[in-house]
């Protein structure tokens, strides 16, 4: 009988702790599927954010740091700068990148750092019990915003590609969602797009954001949560590529 | 660079730092050690090595502590208020057990403070400074020659005991031009007794299982082991490491204990007391952290006065306070928020505790 589906050898195998139905668990495959693709396990560098991920070092088997929250496009920027030859990606979440780290990626892009960005999108703070992120869509109930997100006061869903378009440095932003195996295939082709062009020495940080679900803090069912993304999520947060 | 040249403590630091290996340096411009990232951006790129400059010292202490998980030697500089904003990143490198440099050229403060040479930034530096139960290794130098030296050893103990070092300067030593000696190449040669090697650092984990450089212990009792872990390689620190100069003090009446710039005002009033016929000494821890206690503790054995001179309002002079233990009076005097001490002015300190000895409660 011929094997036609396994675990990518990137991606250990160990019990999840991730909640049933997150994102979280999809777009670790996806990124070790990539590095196995293209053999880059043994020079590539991780960097986990601080947020549900932050034990992603636990199922991605490659040499990984887990730093300071939002911290990690300048800690990646300290590593890429010192190893040229070694390709290093983030791993972030929407309070990681979209809120404490805001600065910190908006200037890596800026300095044209030749970084790979996984930026997951699920429009809450999933760690700390489900408060409001940038993210949070308008009316969306949070811990945080129990009468639902109001642009009055709580400001409107933070779009990160659409704010790192405009920067010269950044040379490849796409947002993709992992809402239907169609819309994973795609996730997947970008993540890979992302890592090919670190590899070919591109001269810019790409970014690839990912509309992520989160069952337990949207108080879905996961099938629900998927659809969710795509009824709701992709109107503040179209789909596809902006630059790249 | 041969020979002896009149450079700023500034500069003559950074060149020491990339004699020494230094392969990555990040920084934020701030006053009064603005000549440092211009010396490396020129210097760096002369020698084909990292120069960044960040968008804030937030980042720059994470560019540190991403050139540093990878094994490489790295450092930055700031003053104050910008050593402040990285004290998130040098409680993650404690914990993380990652090797780097940071130099501090205290200015005035608190908030925004001035520019002025201060010494307020004493318990920051030897007490934490971020959050969690740690130390950094702190240099205090009193001169350019000796700051010079400092940094090569520097970057050998942070990779002997995986542990960032600081550097406590202040306005005047960053400024000060004073001729100097810079050691080539001074990096210590990985050879018994060298340096471990870095088998932790992130290379890729080409042929090997992977390395995780990590601060979070989230398993029972995990963090606690990893502090007693990070406690025991401190007291071997505190064995080993340990440095200070001691300047006429065996048979003083009066000892003064000051650092850094101070006690470089602090031996001119020393000698100006001694040719008055008053017997005074100087005790100068060169580490901050660790300190001095037991030599203090020695000398406090003797009947005699202690005087602490800062550039604060009173910091250094609590672990003077602890090494004594009570044996014998301890006085401070200083001033802060950029006041420099003058040789007259500890010279009257001296002077009058001599006279009439005080007796603190």
């Amino acid at each position: 009988m011929q094997k036609v589906f396994t675990r990518p050898k990137t991606l250990k195998d160990c019990p999840t702790h991730y909640c049933p139905g997150c994102g979280h668990g999809i777009a670790h495959r996806l990124i070790t599927e990539v590095i196995d693709e293209l053999g880059v396990s043994g020079k590539t560098i991780g960097i986990a954010p601080v947020g549900c991920a932050v034990l992603a070092y636990d199922y991605i088997d490659v040499d990984m740091i887990e730093v300071a929250h939002g911290r990690a496009p300048a800690v990646a920027t300290g590593m890429k700068r010192t190893n040229p030859d070694k390709i290093v990606f983030s791993y972030q979440g929407d309070g990681d990148l979209a809120a404490i780290g805001t600065a910190e990626i908006i200037h890596a892009a800026h300095r044209a750092e030749q970084l790979t960005v996984v930026f997951i999108n699920n429009a809450v703070f999933g760690m700390t019990g489900g408060q409001m992120a940038p993210t949070t869509m308008l009316g969306q109930i949070t811990a945080t915003t129990q009468q639902g997100r109001q642009a009055d006061g709580q400001g409107y869903p933070l779009q990160v590609c659409e704010l790192l378009n405009i920067l010269p440095g950044a040379i490849y932003i796409e947002r993709c969602g992992l809402c239907s195996p169609a819309h994973i295939r795609k996730a997947k082709a970008a993540l890979k797009h992302a890592f090919e062009l670190q590899m070919n020495n591109a001269k810019g940080l790409s970014l690839v954001e990912l509309l992520s679900p989160c069952p337990t803090y949207w108080r879905l069912s996961p099938p629900d949560a998927m659809l969710w993304i795509q009824n709701e999520m992709t109107k503040v947060f179209p789909l596809g590529k902006l630059k790249g | 660079m041969s020979g002896k040249v009149l450079m700023c403590g500034n500069e003559a630091m950074a060149e020491s730092a990339i004699q020494a290996g230094l392969d990555a340096y990040f920084g934020y411009p701030i006053t009064p050690q603005n000549e440092v990232t211009a010396y490396m951006s020129k210097r760096m790129a002369e020698e084909g090595r990292v120069f960044v400059q960040s968008e804030s010292e937030l980042a720059a202490v994470n560019m540190v502590f991403g050139a540093s998980a990878t094994g490489k030697r790295t450092m930055t500089s700031s003053s104050s208020p910008g050593i402040s904003l990285m004290q998130e990143g040098i409680s993650y490198l404690a914990g993380a057990e990652l090797p780097c440099v940071i130099v501090n050229v205290m200015r005035g403060g608190p908030g925004l403070g001035n520019i002025a040479p201060s010494q307020g930034d004493y318990f920051q530096a030897v007490k934490g400074g971020g959050h969690g139960d740690y130390h950094c290794i702190v240099f205090g130098p009193s001169g350019v020659q000796e700051w010079v030296d400092i940094m090569p050893l520097a970057f050998d103990l942070a990779d002997l005991y995986r542990i960032p070092v600081m550097i406590l300067a202040d306005g005047i030593l960053g400024q000060m031009m004073e001729p100097v000696v810079i050691p080539k190449d001074a990096r210590r040669k990985t050879q018994d007794p060298g340096l471990p090697k870095k088998d932790w650092a992130l290379t890729g984990a080409e042929g090997r299982k992977q390395n995780i450089v990590r601060s979070l212990w989230l398993a029972d009792g995990a963090i606690e082991r990893h502090n007693y872990d990070l406690q025991a390689r401190y007291r071997q620190i505190e064995k080993n490491e340990t440095l200070c100069e001691q300047y006429k003090v065996d048979d003083a009446d009066i000892v003064i204990v000051a650092y850094g710039i101070a006690a470089r005002i602090v031996r001119g009033a020393v000698d100006k007391a001694r040719k008055e016929g008053i017997k005074a000494g100087l005790i100068r821890p060169i580490t901050l952290w660790p300190f001095p206690t037991e030599q203090i503790s020695r000398a406090a054995d003797e009947p005699r006065i202690f005087l602490v001179v800062e550039m604060s309002c009173g910091q250094m002079v609590e672990d003077v306070r602890l090494a004594v233990a009570g044996k014998t009076p301890v006085v401070f005097w200083g001033r802060p928020g950029g006041g420099i001490p003058t040789v007259e002015q500890v010279f009257g300190q001296i002077r009058e505790l001599t006279i009439k000895p005080k007796r603190e409660k």
